[in-house]
């Protein structure tokens, strides 16, 4: 016992040593999260706001007035007036505007006649699902702009059923909010899985694992001094990336601290067990970064619900996103971040990244043999 | 001393077979392999590239698995207990895996941890390592700083830190100078002396086999002999000659030599054509008759290479007689030849006075580093002109800058005229360049390959077609046109990359350690084909370190930390080392001579 | 040098194409990436659970409902008798949205006064959350002109008529195909030519090419045609298959799409280059490709769009090709546009690959001579 202690000192040491001079293994686990970190913090959002609309008003008046400034009044949309439609269309060609907003000559007199006038909205389509979010905020604004109309005429109501949403745990429907906290799964998994498989791999082409391998180090002590160091290197990624979201931009954390780094700790032993498990077939640094890429870091992205809803995904690529570890652990931590400990969430994934862990390990446990062939 | 009972041997092989299975081949690495190292003895394992050295190595260590056969280390079933036996053994892979990022210290000490080696003991140890090797100065340097020499010795000192029973090394000496070779082979001897060490040791180098107790003969996984090297020497005795005739240069005459039925080998020795004939063979005298000039044939001593190189080709049936036709340029079309002659014309095909390679007092630094320091040197048309020199001596540098591939940071230097860095893209068609790799595209086809270099050095039509027919036929490549390059067997790269360097038929020819990790018989066959070309001509700059190929040179210079040492023929290096101790020294013993000589005056 | 030229062309293809490894990298990930993201990388909704607490058991609130379980976007899970049940439903992820009617719904609407629908929804994935609020929203509104037609009320004054051009059906994957074009293209094109040199240089060949009579210039195209043949060919193949098997549609004209692939491919050969000219080994030059890839696909418009970022970094954009091959590649694909509509995207691509291969060249001939 003392002795393997003794040995696995030793190799923790020389892994410890090699991280800090190597400047790749730095790249990996401190730049690729920071520039991930400062694009998803800084750059992108989902929500639109200030939506460039072209308006063509072809016979403005007060009613016409109250709709367009009821529309520059919220902070999705900013107007242009346009003279004629053809105008505006020109401008929706060139990209300039994502929607127009027409209200015909006729539109006032058919208002105040019969009902029913038409407010003609053509959006681009193309990126459907801000065309989509348009769509929301358009009716909303006409809903509110009904009401109002409603109540200074001193009519009951403009629609008969009144909408009141309620967004539970992100009033604010920010998405950056949700985004952040699910970049602790890509950063994990970049060190967990991508670094690990990589310094393997390295290991495997300079030969220092054949000489490791006739000494008295066993397998077992071997696989932990890898586990060990990146271990603590993926939990401090974690730790960097919680502090920079909280502090830096904002994102509320409303769970614990405790069962966050429970969590991830599970998620960590996760990618790791995969990292050891590519490596012990993937002997050279190219190969292995390329399956790693494609079994950890894409599926990270895509099938985990970090951006993208799984339960909308077809029923085959539902079935896949079961198998990626980071699903479960984006579940968990975009609950921690908005919701607070919700066990009923918690528990579950937990245990399926608890069982992930023991295979990815056990299997890489077993793949791994103090020999060549 | 052994426990009673216990095997007295330190390693035992029964029966050892072993094949690699691959999707598209099955290799035979080893077939029916017994022998046994007794203990306290160093036992040395040789032969050709591809003989199974490796894998026998390797099955020893345990890091393969035993497929057929029993193998036993001090007793102990390595199928049945490989962890048990590792605790026994030491092993030194052929690529030591040091930890480059890590210093000298730091590896040491991660070694001795890792074979729990007691704190107490591991000072000491450590620091008779560290003498032991010469390292003491470089502690704190990063491993993947050191040069090659150092690496193994370090890569020795991290397999030692823990005594073991059995020492297993796998060619510790590949792409080592002689001088860290002589020092990593004292340490051995060192080991077995004062500690009862068991040694297995592979080795290309047939003068370490010599040192040992007992040689195994590998030959395509076959184990060809086992004996000790004196009565392996024995064997070829009465059948190694010395040849010279008067007329008659030493190159053209090996040549003919080698073509003769009944001569297995014909190597340059000074400036006599070393032979060994064929067991039964006529006296040579008789057999050489044919030849016009008069010959005179001593019979001298074997050496081991005689044997060894006699017992190889009789197991493996004798390649087909290639004769190197280069000079004669007899398989060219007729377009090709002529184009090759004009350019020749009016020149004699032996050395001229006219310099062709010129370096004047060219010197490159890297950063404070010194690497090439002010050398001078010129190599005349028609020459083979040798630069030797341990690690890091500065060959590789000087020789990049040669070839344009590195700016020189002062003096002046002209190839062909031109200096290369700077000269226009067609310059560089009039010379060739072989790189220590074997830089070939590993993925093309010996074909594909070929044609590639005809495009690169401007053929097309009819002479490229020409030339790529002359390549196939004279490098006997035919059979392999569509291999891929990376299977080739190591001499065929060899070949394949000279083809290709040859493809332009150029005025010079650069070769960068051509010969490393080359098996003796390769080497032969490889510089039996250079002479042909100096003989026709062409200029060569070779670097190497195998001491013995300088005496294929015409003239050398000996580098060491970026100065030349000496300059000038073989004959007359190693006369500088004659003394009464050794009256015949080999230019191993002069060029350790020469550095010795050079660092004295610093110490002192 | 046209010959030369095509000597290291095909040697290049055919040390690409043989060697297994980087045969790998051109069909294996692209294949994957084709289906997932063709498959997987949609915003739009369906089978979104749901749970209905109807306090008001009516003709009115039935038919509310009905919509809501009739629609393809909706899936009704659970019915609710009590209030305190609907937040352990969001908060386990259990249902997205709970619709809560409240008990004078259908008094309120007989009355004239506002009937109250509650719609709580979880926002911890705030885009579906949006989503999800915009569907529902729609629903109710159709009920609310339905109802007043139905019950011989007057229809409001006005009313939204909103028409998608392009995207009628907003399908997301029309959206995200196209792009996948780019972004193959450029991954592919990035892995090959990237690496390219540097595995030159690890096997030693580099110095052998430089010692043959090749010219630097010539080297530099013997590696950046190979890279516009095999980026042209991924990019054709997967515009094979957004067309074939993704059934998106190739409106505009094919000359502006392959006159954008061409201006992309070589802005992103130039980019290769650079990465390969500075990198020694493979294993840093996969680590510059990455290092450049990550930010250039998320801050391309790919899939979040680029107007919703803030000023400075949608400047920054501009020197991204990716973001210009993108607008061209949706504009041809879904809005049919011609060659004319892109002129600024082709003059900027045009420009980045003009920089970018010079500064290759600069890099290289620095690197090497």
């Amino acid at each position: 016992m003392r002795e393997s202690l003794e040995r696995l000192a030793g190799l923790l040491h020389k892994e410890a040593l090699q991280i800090l001079r190597d400047p790749s293994a730095l790249a990996i686990a401190f730049l690729l999260p920071a520039i991930l970190l400062v694009i998803f913090g800084y750059g992108v959002t989902l929500d639109p706001h200030h939506v460039p609309l072209a308006v063509v008003v072809e016979q403005p008046d007060a009613i016409t007035q109250s709709f367009v400034s009821a529309l520059g009044g919220t902070p999705y949309f900013t107007t242009e007036t346009f003279n004629t439609i053809q105008a505006a269309d020109r401008a929706f060609d060139a990209r300039e505007v994502s929607g127009i907003i027409w209200l015909r000559a006729n539109f006032a007199r058919q208002l105040t006649s019969r009902g029913d006038a038409p407010i003609g909205v053509i959006v681009n389509g193309v990126d459907a699902n801000t065309a989509r979010l348009i769509e929301g905020y358009l009716q909303q604004t006409w809903a509110t702009w009904l009401a109002a109309r409603s109540r200074a005429q001193g009519r009951p109501a403009g629609l008969p059923v009144a909408v009141e949403p309620r967004v539970r745990f992100n009033a604010a429907v920010s998405s950056r909010d949700y985004l952040v906290p699910g970049l602790i799964a890509i950063v994990m998994t970049l060190t967990g899985a991508l670094l690990t498989a990589l310094v393997i791999a390295r290991e495997w082409e300079h030969g220092t694992l054949e000489a490791l391998m006739v000494t008295r180090a066993s397998i077992r002590e071997i696989l932990l001094a890898k586990l060990l160091p990146y271990f603590v290197l993926g939990m401090g990624g974690m730790l960097a990336t919680l502090a920079l979201a909280v502090t830096l931009f904002a994102v509320p954390f409303r769970g614990s601290l405790l069962v966050l780094t429970a969590a991830s700790a599970l998620f960590l032993l996760a990618a790791l067990g995969m990292g050891l498990l590519i490596s012990s077939f993937a002997r050279n640094q190219f190969v292995a970064g390329q399956i790693a890429i494609i079994v950890t870091f894409l599926p990270a992205f895509i099938l985990s619900g970090f951006v993208f809803d799984i339960g909308s995904m077809p029923w085959a690529v539902r079935l896949i996103t079961y198998l990626v570890a980071a699903r479960y652990f984006v579940a968990i931590l975009q609950s921690e971040f908005l919701a607070g400990n919700v066990w009923s969430v918690i528990v579950p994934n937990a245990l399926a990244l608890l069982l992930m862990a023991l295979i990815f390990l056990g299997a890489a446990r077993l793949g791994a043999r103090k020999r060549l062939d | 001393m052994p426990a009673a009972g216990e095997s007295p041997a330190a390693l035992r092989l029964e029966k050892v077979s072993h094949a690699f299975v691959s999707a598209r081949r099955t290799a035979t690495a080893l077939r029916e392999v017994s022998a046994d190292a007794a203990r306290g003895t160093v036992t040395g394992v040789i032969g050709p590239d591809g003989a199974g050295k490796t894998t026998l190595l390797r099955l020893a260590a345990g890091l393969l698995k035993v497929q057929s056969g029993r193998i036993e280390v001090l007793g102990i079933d390595v199928a049945r207990d490989p962890d048990q036996a590792r605790r026994r053994l030491g092993y030194m892979p052929q690529r030591f895996g040091l930890y480059e990022d890590l210093t000298v210290r730091e590896n040491l000490d991660l070694y001795a941890k890792v074979q729990n080696v007691p704190a107490a003991q591991r000072h000491r140890r450590g620091g008779e390592l560290l003498h032991m090797t010469g390292l003491e100065p470089f502690l704190g340097r990063l491993a993947g700083r050191l040069s090659g020499g150092m690496k193994q010795k370090l890569g020795l000192a991290c397999t030692l830190v823990r005594v073991p029973e059995l020492l297993l090394l796998d060619e510790p000496t590949v792409g080592v100078d002689p001088v860290s070779r002589r020092e990593l082979w004292e340490i051995i001897d060192h080991l077995v002396h004062t500690e009862q060490l068991t040694v297995m040791v592979s080795t290309s180098y047939l003068d370490e086999a010599e040192r040992c107790q007992r040689v195994l003969l590998l030959h395509e996984g076959r184990l060809v002999a086992a004996t000790d090297p004196a009565s392996f020497t024995a064997r070829s005795t009465g059948r190694s000659f010395h040849v010279s005739a008067a007329g008659i240069g030493k190159r053209q005459l090996q040549e003919q030599l080698a073509r003769t039925p009944g001569v297995i080998d014909a190597t340059i020795q000074g400036a006599f054509v070393r032979i060994v004939t064929a067991p039964g063979a006529q006296p040579p005298a008789d057999s050489l008759a044919a030849l016009a000039a008069p010959l005179s044939v001593v019979a001298v001593p074997p050496r081991f290479e005689d044997s060894f190189v006699a017992q190889i080709k009789q197991v493996s049936a004798p390649p087909p007689p290639n004769t190197p036709a280069i000079a004669t340029g007899g398989t060219r079309s007729e377009e090709e030849a002529s184009a090759a002659m004009t350019r020749r014309e009016g020149r004699a095909p032996s050395t001229t006075d006219e310099a062709v390679i010129f370096a004047d007092r060219l010197t490159r630094r890297f950063g404070d580093f010194v690497a090439v320091d002010a050398i001078s040197f010129q190599v005349r048309r028609g020459e083979i002109f040798g630069l030797l020199g341990a690690n890091g001596a500065g060959k590789s540098t000087t020789f990049r800058m040669l070839c344009g591939l590195l700016p020189a940071s002062d003096g002046t230097l002209r190839v062909a005229g031109y200096d290369l860095r700077h000269a226009a893209a067609s310059a560089r068609g009039r010379i060739g360049y072989m790189a220590q790799k074997f830089s070939l595209y590993a993925d093309l086809s010996v074909a594909e390959n070929l044609r590639f270099f005809a495009s690169a050095y401007r053929l097309h039509g009819a002479q490229r077609s020409a030339r790529i027919d002359w390549a196939l036929e004279e490098f006997v490549l035919g059979p392999y046109l569509d291999v891929v390059s990376r299977d080739l067997p190591l001499g065929y790269k060899q070949r394949l990359a000279l083809a290709c360097a040859l493809m332009h038929a150029p005025e010079i020819l650069f070769l960068d350690e051509p010969t490393s990790g080359v098996d003796p018989l390769a080497r032969r066959e490889f510089w039996l084909r250079i002479n042909a070309l100096a003989e026709s001509g062409v200029t060569v700059l070779v670097t190497t370190h195998f001491m013995e190929e300088a005496e294929y040179c015409d003239r050398l210079a000996i580098l060491a930390q970026g100065r030349v040492l000496a300059a000038g023929d073989p004959e007359s290096l190693k006369a500088r080392a004659r003394t009464a101790a050794q009256p015949q020294p080999t230019m191993e013993d002069a060029f350790i001579a020469l550095l010795e000589a050079a660092a004295a005056p610093q110490a002192a | 040098m046209w010959r030369a030229v095509f000597a290291l062309i095909i040697k290049e293809l055919l040390a690409v194409l043989k060697d297994p490894k980087s045969r790998m990298v051109l069909i294996v990930p692209p294949l994957l990436q084709l289906i997932v993201f063709g498959y997987a990388a949609t915003f739009a909704l369906n089978r979104v659970p749901i749970a209905v607490y109807n306090q008001d058991h009516s003709q009115a609130s039935r038919d509310l409902i009905a919509r809501f379980t009739g629609s393809r976007i909706f899936t009704q899970v659970a019915a609710l008798n009590s209030a305190r049940q609907i937040n352990p439903l969001i908060d386990s992820r259990k249902v997205d949205l709970v619709l809560s009617i409240d008990r004078r719904f259908t008094r309120d609407l007989l009355t004239h006064r506002p009937a109250p629908v509650q719609l709580i929804v979880d926002g911890r994935d705030s885009n579906t959350a949006l989503i999800v609020l915009g569907y529902a929203n729609s629903i109710i509104t159709s009920f609310s002109l339905h109802w007043l037609r139905s019950h011989g009320e007057p229809p409001p004054p006005a009313v939204l008529d909103i028409r998608a051009q392009y995207n009628p059906t907003l399908s997301s994957r029309w959206f995200i195909v196209p792009g996948i074009i780019a972004l193959l293209t450029q991954v592919v094109t990035l892995m090959v030519v990237g690496l390219s040199v540097a595995r030159e240089r690890e096997a030693g060949t580099f110095d052998q090419l430089l010692v043959t009579p090749f010219t630097p210039g010539e080297i530099l195209l013997g590696k950046a045609l190979p890279g516009l043949l095999i980026g042209t060919v991924e990019a054709s193949v997967i515009i094979l298959a957004a067309v074939l098997w993704f059934h998106v549609p190739l409106r505009g004209s094919l000359f502006a799409l392959y006159l954008g692939i061409f201006l992309f491919v070589a802005a992103v050969i130039g980019i290769g280059l650079m990465i390969s000219s500075i990198a020694v080994t493979q294993q840093q030059a996969l680590l510059g490709a990455f290092l450049f890839m990550v930010p250039s696909i998320i801050l391309s418009g790919f899939a979040t769009p680029i107007a919703n970022m803030p000023a400075v970094i949608r400047k920054l954009t501009w020197i991204n090709p990716m973001r210009h091959i993108l607008i061209v590649v949706r504009g041809v694909f879904l809005e049919g546009a011609t060659a004319r509509a892109f002129i600024p995207e082709y003059a900027a691509m045009a420009a980045i690959a003009a920089v970018s291969l010079f500064a290759a060249g600069w890099l290289f001939r620095r690197r090497t001579y």
